[in-house]
């Protein structure tokens, strides 16, 4: 009998995709699809903005150069963490995230706070050169960035409005006018100057 | 810390997990047995394959079958002792961040417990004497390293439009209060763009002016023109003698230091653009403690 059964599952490619598919799905069932249900990961901090239409081409720019597979942030809630880099990441200030930078690997530092730690100046310098401000820094330069930034940012605001986004009307049909004649490094520099900002360091 | 819209999040949590685990050791009690005939042969599957391929049908490997075993013992007493099984706490009460006992809050208050007095110590003391302090300056240039080198450099001296700290030429003043404050607030330093005012030629001859107060060949005519150019447009901030202003971080042009460069047209382009940077702010996220040390180290590198 347990035989027969045995056989079925073999045999049947539909059971076996079915029971597969069942399978598999039990871990993401029970870690992830209950996160959506979740106050601490749905809710934004207070104080959180979605990200401004300058910000926003900015962060299209650290997507495209692939920032993240250097840069993590997700600042852990360890002593040796958040004393270098400020307070520990929370849920809430992801949730404008789509998808989030969380990064898996520190070749360079943790990025998720570094809004306000360096001046406007510094990143426009070490973004071009790093070795310019940082010696003995391994982070390639990004020279191309200082080109007119050419996107349809309001395209894409429209777009994450769909995944829950706040972005109003207004701020969607300004949002090409407002990035006129700006460059891509304004935009990085703009982004990362906002990063980890809305929740303020607590020492 | 789960804290679910509703109360069915959880039970779907432990719905699945108990299911999982239980399924698991069905699967198991049910394929244990060893599956022997009476003469001590294995016995076959009843498959067969290319007229005569056979498949054995042999008890688990014991080792595998004690290991899962102890895996799925392992997840109960986890989800016992641990918080996970929805939202139960766990009997260990441990959390990552949350609350007063969590491993984070410990591991601040341990560190605290042992650094803060150390720090204190020297919060209580002027900065002159703990600039003089060889444990303490050891502790700042830990720190200069961690929150301050990016911009100064691992040795201080600084880069082009970042300061060198290690020489007696100071934007904003070199006394030891003045340096806390600044590392405390921070600075943001502007100077504005000329060129619509002076002109390229303008900003030529300003250049030659300002290479002239520091010795350094120079066009006498231009030079000339600028002293006049200079009066008018730069003595408000730089002073009349071009010796700056720290009360607004106007820098001395008289000596030999150069924040951006003194080529010729290095200084064109900060007459005709102006230069715009800014010190960040420090007191939010290091602290007084923090910044007091740090402020006693950078006043030693130039005061030994």
């Amino acid at each position: 009998m347990a035989q027969s059964k045995h056989e079925m599952i073999e045999k049947s490619v539909g059971w076996m995709i079915v029971l597969t598919l069942l399978t598999v799905s039990v871990g993401g069932l029970v870690e992830i699809v209950p996160l959506f249900f979740q106050k601490s990961t749905t809710t934004p901090v207070e104080g959180l903005e979605p990200y401004d239409a300058l910000e926003l081409a900015g962060r299209d720019v650290y997507l495209r150069e692939g920032c993240y597979n250097c840069h993590s942030q997700m600042i852990r809630p360890f002593r040796a963490e958040t004393e270098r880099y400020g307070h520990y990441s929370v849920a809430g200030e992801y949730v404008y995230d789509h998808p989030f930078q969380w990064g898996s690997k520190r070749t360079g530092p943790d990025l998720h706070r570094v809004g306000g730690r360096y001046s406007d100046e510094w990143h426009r310098v070490h973004l071009i050169n790093p070795r310019d401000v940082v010696p003995e820094s391994n982070m390639p330069a990004f020279p191309w960035l200082d080109r007119p930034l050419k996107t349809d940012i309001a395209a894409r605001m429209k777009a994450l409005t769909a995944v829950g986004v706040p972005y109003s009307d207004e701020q969607i049909s300004g949002a090409n006018a407002s990035i006129e004649g700006k460059t891509e490094l304004d935009a990085v520099v703009a982004y990362l100057q906002g990063l980890g900002t809305a929740l303020k360091t607590v020492k | 810390m789960a804290d679910f819209v509703s109360g069915f999040w959880n039970m779907w949590v432990m719905v699945l997990v108990a299911l999982s685990i239980l399924f698991c050791a069905i699967v198991l009690l049910t394929n244990m047995k060893g599956e022997k005939s009476e003469t001590g042969e294995a016995q076959l599957h009843g498959h067969v394959w290319d007229e005569t391929l056979c498949e054995y049908n042999n008890p688990l490997p014991r080792w595998w079958m004690y290991l899962f075993w102890i895996t799925l013992i392992f997840a109960v007493v986890y989800m016992v002792v641990f918080p996970g099984f929805g939202n139960t706490k766990g009997i260990f009460g441990w959390s990552s961040a949350h609350g007063e006992n969590s491993q984070y809050a410990r591991e601040m208050k341990a560190a605290e417990e042992r650094y803060g007095p150390i720090f204190a110590k020297y919060q209580n003391q002027d900065l002159q004497a703990v600039a003089a302090d060889p444990e303490a300056n050891a502790m700042g240039q830990r720190m200069f390293l961690t929150y301050c080198a990016q911009c100064h450099g691992s040795d201080a001296r600084g880069a082009k439009g970042f300061p060198n700290l290690t020489d007696s030429d100071w934007l904003y003043g070199g006394a030891p209060d003045t340096i806390k404050t600044t590392i405390m607030g921070g600075r943001q330093g502007m100077m504005p763009p000329f060129g619509p005012v002076v002109g390229a030629e303008g900003a030529k001859d300003l250049a030659n002016y300002v290479r002239s107060l520091s010795g350094l060949a120079n066009d006498a005519a231009r030079a000339q023109k600028g002293a006049d150019l200079f009066a008018q447009n730069c003595a408000a901030c730089h002073g009349a003698d071009a010796t700056g202003n720290q009360a607004i971080g106007a820098p001395n042009l008289a000596d030999k230091t150069w924040l951006y460069g003194s080529s010729e047209a290095t200084i064109v382009e900060t007459v005709t653009k102006g230069r715009q940077n800014r010190m960040p702010a420090f007191a939010e996220f290091l602290g007084d403690a923090k910044v007091h040390l740090l402020a006693a180290y950078v006043y030693s590198l130039s005061n030994k």
